[in-house]
């Protein structure tokens, strides 16, 4: 009895000890990585993002500084609805402190709106509307891979000043679609072009032959694709079968990912021109990091943009709980600390996070390469050019953001 | 005026596919009462093993043609087989199960191992290029397939109306004991039937192989319209589905030219509208 009294006081003292350590420095953090994890956009974004935010974790090394975070992984369906129920619950019952890529702009703009009202810290990789750090943008988010904005005036400007004034638009019926033709109509008619036509075609669209009959009779020299993944492929694919590209129409595959290409073929790709913020042969430590990333993966793949800007947000979300020592929980104080903080990584390079929320760094002009140049599996890209992030992204001046505003 | 030409005949295009595989679906219900609800995963295996032979045998589009369908339906017996015979007399409710179950189990299998944003896979070389008709550009590939297809839904529906074997076939849905007592083999025969509907969904994935990526969900995306014109046309009804097969798919492609963002609904609208007036489908028989 005596015995049991002690070991029960010894508990005790140990428990409080314990609990007071964790009131000082609370180092529990939960990542919830969530995405399209079996649709159109699964390859470019789902398994591997959330493989990408663990080996970010791995990487740091904060783990042999006391820190445990946790990884969980969830399916969006490309259902806002089903998005915000799943961040609701991660939030209230999983107490997740993090939500990272998200791509759909439909269902990356309603969790933008959760992550915000439940003070988490969200970190998009995947989704494309500028809204996120325009006129909706929050003191929560941060936006890192790419936006429609960088995207309308790197392709879009370079079409448009190559002689493409003349455009007929193929647009995904959602919120990311109308976004892109939004911020490339803008570029088009800024710089002395016409838009003469459209048509919106409903998400996941098996076949694009009537919508191309319809670019094709419009006369357009350029028929801007502003949809992605399993739509572009579709589209492009079937426009070649269409002869589109040889009756002298030029496609502009605003958003086009690696993963996108390789269902292509390089046959029907080769020449497309598109742009990027991260291609994984871009230099050892792109190649480095590929190579694990490859090794990781069930079928091989090499990482998208968006699975490589999950890893390098994540990092940099890291770097900012590392020096704030602890408590990670309070999302604009996370938020504020990443702002503060210039981003460099192995992946996207040297850069930073605006007030409003936007990731800049360089982005890339790409042309896929002929069947003959090409010398491995994922060898895809040749690199055209280069544009400096405070000329791709929306700038300050530009930006409806009410965060500016103080 | 022209431009609707060209939309005709692109919904027609796409009717060939609506028809392959609501034509497969009504035999499969019409002879085993079964709701195949792993039609669309047959589908996509039907235009995966094209890939494969091209790729790892170097076997072409024209062998993957027959062959394809042949590999996919003997593994369509062996589900009928192991699985789908025990089902014979329950409630319908089992068999959509089992084979939903089915479906979700092969896709997800293949979705593990290839991703889901597809594998490239070329039209052949002999059905390359397009002809132009004056008011469209006719790709000569998509005017092979809805002739192709054709030619394959009449004569299925040639051989179960019209033959010998077709007439048994019919029997042994009536009345499976009495053409037993004629001393015909019937398990054998709704097996090979069921070879025969899965068949026709694996022929219809190597037919659209070319033209759509080969992917683990190209199936799950279509089946939901299939079975809308199965149950537009009537369950069960061979013709009737092949041409609601062809009708659909014209009508989906005058959609999308007059009001693109309602096209793909207007298949389900279609059947709301037919199920209020004829809930035995347009040329169905009733239950």
């Amino acid at each position: 009895m005596k015995k049991s009294i002690a070991s029960l006081l010894l508990g005790t003292a140990l428990a409080v000890t314990t609990a007071g350590a964790a009131f000082a420095q609370d180092k529990t953090v939960k990542i919830g990585a969530l995405s399209d994890q079996s649709g159109l956009y699964a390859d470019l974004g789902g398994p591997g993002s959330t493989l990408a935010a663990q080996m970010a974790v791995e990487d740091s090394g904060l783990a042999a500084k006391g820190w445990k975070i946790d990884i969980i992984s969830g399916d969006h369906q490309n259902k806002p609805d089903i998005g915000t129920a799943i961040a609701r619950q991660w939030f209230d019952v999983d107490k997740v402190d993090i939500i990272v890529d998200v791509p759909n702009s439909g269902v990356a703009l309603a969790v933008n709106n959760v992550v915000k009202e439940k003070n988490g810290v969200y970190i998009n990789s995947g989704a494309a509307t500028s809204d996120l750090t325009n006129a909706q943008c929050s003191p929560n988010t941060v936006h890192w891979t790419y936006d429609t904005y960088m995207l309308a005036h790197t392709t879009g400007q370079a079409l448009v000043k190559a002689g493409g004034d003349t455009w007929f638009f193929l647009t995904a019926d959602y919120a990311f679609g109308a976004a892109l033709e939004r911020d490339t109509t803008a570029v088009i008619t800024a710089n002395g072009g016409k838009v003469v036509g459209g048509v919106k075609h409903p998400l996941n669209t098996p076949d694009f032959s009537s919508f191309l009959l319809q670019a094709q009779a419009s006369k357009a020299k350029i028929i801007g694709l502003a949809n992605a993944g399993g739509d572009t492929t579709n589209t492009i694919k079937q426009a070649a079968e269409f002869g589109i590209v040889k009756g002298g129409q030029k496609l502009a595959a605003l958003l086009l990912f690696l993963t996108d290409v390789k269902a292509i073929g390089l046959e029907t790709a080769q020449g497309l021109n598109f742009t990027e913020t991260f291609y994984w042969d871009m230099n050892d430590q792109t190649r480095a990091f590929s190579k694990k990333f490859s090794e990781k993966m069930k079928n091989g793949a090499m990482p998208t943009m968006v699975q490589a800007g999950v890893y390098a947000g994540v990092r940099h979300y890291l770097k900012a709980l590392d020096a704030l020592g602890g408590n990670p929980h309070d999302g604009v104080k996370v938020v504020e600390k990443m702002k503060s903080m210039p981003t460099e990584d192995e992946l996207f390079g040297k850069g930073e996070i605006q007030p409003n929320g936007r990731t800049i760094h360089n982005a890339y002009l790409f042309e896929v390469k002929k069947p003959s140049e090409s010398k491995g599996p994922w060898d895809f890209y040749k690199l055209v050019g280069t544009v400096p992030g405070d000329q791709a992204f929306t700038p300050l001046s530009e930006s409806k953001c009410a965060l500016l505003k103080k | 005026m022209q431009a609707l030409y060209a939309q005709l005949l692109v919904g027609l295009i796409n009717g060939s596919f609506y028809a392959l595989l609501s034509l497969g679906l009504a035999v499969i219900f019409g002879m085993l009462n079964i709701i195949n609800f792993a039609h669309g995963a047959l589908y996509m295996m039907g235009a995966f093993v094209a890939y494969f032979l091209l790729n790892l045998g170097g076997i072409s589009y024209w062998w993957a043609l027959l062959l394809a369908p042949i590999i996919v339906g003997i593994f369509g017996m062996i589900l009928e087989r192991t699985m789908l015979k025990f089902l014979a007399g329950l409630d319908h409710l089992y068999g959509l199960l089992l084979t939903f179950g089915i479906a979700l189990i092969v896709q997800g299998v293949f979705q593990n191992y290839f991703g889901s944003s597809g594998l490239p896979y070329s039209i052949p070389d002999q059905l390359k290029g397009g002809v132009n008709l004056g008011f469209m550009f006719l790709p000569i590939y998509r005017a092979w397939v809805v002739i192709f297809s054709l030619v394959v839904c009449i004569a299925t529906w040639f051989l179960i109306e019209k033959t010998r074997l077709g007439a048994y076939l019919r029997a042994a849905t009536e009345n499976p004991t009495l053409v037993r007592a004629f001393g015909v083999n019937v398990p054998r025969m709704i097996t090979l039937t069921y070879g025969l509907g899965v068949g026709l969904a694996a022929l219809a994935g190597v037919l659209s192989a070319p033209i759509n990526q080969v992917r683990p969900l190209m199936g799950a995306d279509l089946i939901i319209v299939v079975f809308a014109v199965v149950v537009i046309g009537g369950m069960g009804s061979i013709m009737g589905s092949i041409i609601t097969g062809f009708a659909l798919g014209v009508i989906e492609g005058l959609t999308k030219y007059f009001y693109p963002e309602a096209s793909n609904t207007v298949v389900f609208v279609l059947m709301v509208l037919v199920l209020l007036v004829k809930p035995t489908g347009l040329t169905g028989r009733a239950a």
